[in-house]
């Protein structure tokens, strides 16, 4: 990882490894969103309802994958002082917020035809509107110093300790009963049928390429903002 | 350099707080997180005649009677061990049937039947097409 502490050289790969995520990812969900929204069969209890879950479920793993890649951040910034953590962290808060909004959403508006309700305070939907509250209050932290090229040790404390509701939000549905399903894919299996687990399994893959590479975009643009700083600093001094 | 170290000593004090409160908060809704109860609950700690609660377990194959006024059906909840009759007047969503899941909020009247004011669908992890479904489970859950 420590290849990495050189920005320049973070750079020199992330500049040319962006496009490919960014367009490799959204012709991946293109493919996967037209199989499983046109030509994926209906499922026999919810008919055309379930295609929701090819942006739901990518949704909810984004969000909850998000809050993983903080709490690396911050351990890494809090041990190592890893220049690159802090500018990841960061990078990643605002399009987790982003997916899990849009898990939230999507399940909103599933849940009304399918359970007759928008939403019910049962563990798994409240533990996930919780994780959303955690990703403001980590833009918050984050954006509180005045130091751009890393996040405070509290806003780091904050991403780690904020990664206890991770498992929650995963066994919420196991350990509670709710009125959310229990998983359907484990280590076991997949109580998906095939015919529907592949159009998800690429639309979850495309828009975690997509994710990966709005997090480089948004880290290149960080370190943009802290050069021109440093330059207009120096000019000023000179 | 005291000041750094004091804001320090805050901030750990502040984490080994917030984690025991995490900790203590996760014990004591070990209960209550639960969405509702099941038949088998009610039958071992029985809830007072009035007292609203929320109802969950699955509706018993060929329970679904629609009572005379149109409006009214009367169904059972069961689990493994017990059943409890509910009613219901208005719309169930489009996933209510017979052997799926339903959590009813309502509570028992003085006669022991569990008057729902709301019903709603709890959908399975299970998800296939039609055609497999009925070659699955026979048939009887398709539509």
């Amino acid at each position: 990882m420590h290849i990495f502490a050189n920005p320049t050289r973070f750079l020199s790969i992330a500049r040319p490894l962006t496009p490919w995520l960014f367009w490799g990812g959204v012709a991946l969900v293109a493919v996967a969103l037209v199989q499983g929204l046109f030509f994926a069969p209906e499922d026999y209890l919810q008919g055309d309802l379930v295609r929701n879950m090819y942006v739901h479920v990518p949704a909810a793993w984004l969000g909850m994958a998000g809050w993983s890649g903080i709490l690396v951040a911050s351990i890494m910034q809090l041990v190592w002082r890893h220049p690159l953590a802090g500018i990841a962290a960061r990078a990643i808060a605002a399009p987790g917020a982003l997916f899990t909004a849009l898990c939230l959403l999507t399940g909103s508006i599933w849940g009304r035809p399918a359970w007759g309700t928008w939403w019910v305070w049962d563990g798994r939907l409240t533990s996930m509107l919780i994780l959303l509250f955690l990703y403001f209050g980590f833009m918050a932290l984050a954006s509180a110093s005045d130091e751009r090229a890393s996040i405070s040790r509290i806003a780091a404390i904050f991403g780690v300790v904020g990664a206890i509701n991770i498992p929650i939000i995963r066994y919420s549905v196991v350990w509670w009963n709710s009125l959310h399903q229990a998983p359907s894919i484990s280590l076991a299996g997949s109580t998906i049928d095939g015919s529907m687990l592949w159009p998800l399994f690429g639309s979850a893959l495309g828009f975690t390429l997509i994710f990966a590479a709005i997090v480089l975009m948004r880290m290149r643009g960080i370190i943009a903002d802290i050069r021109i700083e440093a330059r207009l600093r120096r000019m000023a001094e000179a | 350099m005291k000041a750094k170290h004091q804001r320090l000593t805050l901030a750990i004090l502040a984490v080994i707080a917030v984690i025991g409160a995490g900790f203590l908060a996760l014990y004591g809704l070990r209960d209550n997180a639960a969405l509702f109860r099941t038949p088998s609950e009610i039958a071992a700690a029985p809830v007072p005649v009035g007292q609203a609660f929320r109802l969950g377990g699955m509706v018993a194959d060929g329970s679904i009677e629609h009572l005379p006024d149109g409006v009214t059906i009367r169904f059972l909840v069961e689990d493994e061990t017990a059943s409890l009759p509910v009613l219901y007047s208005g719309i169930t969503p489009d996933l209510f049937q017979e052997n799926s899941g339903v959590v009813a909020e309502g509570a028992l009247n003085a006669g022991g039947i569990f008057v729902a004011e709301t019903i709603l669908a709890k959908h399975d992890e299970n998800y296939m097409p039609p055609e497999l479904a009925e070659r699955n489970l026979g048939g009887e859950a398709s539509q």
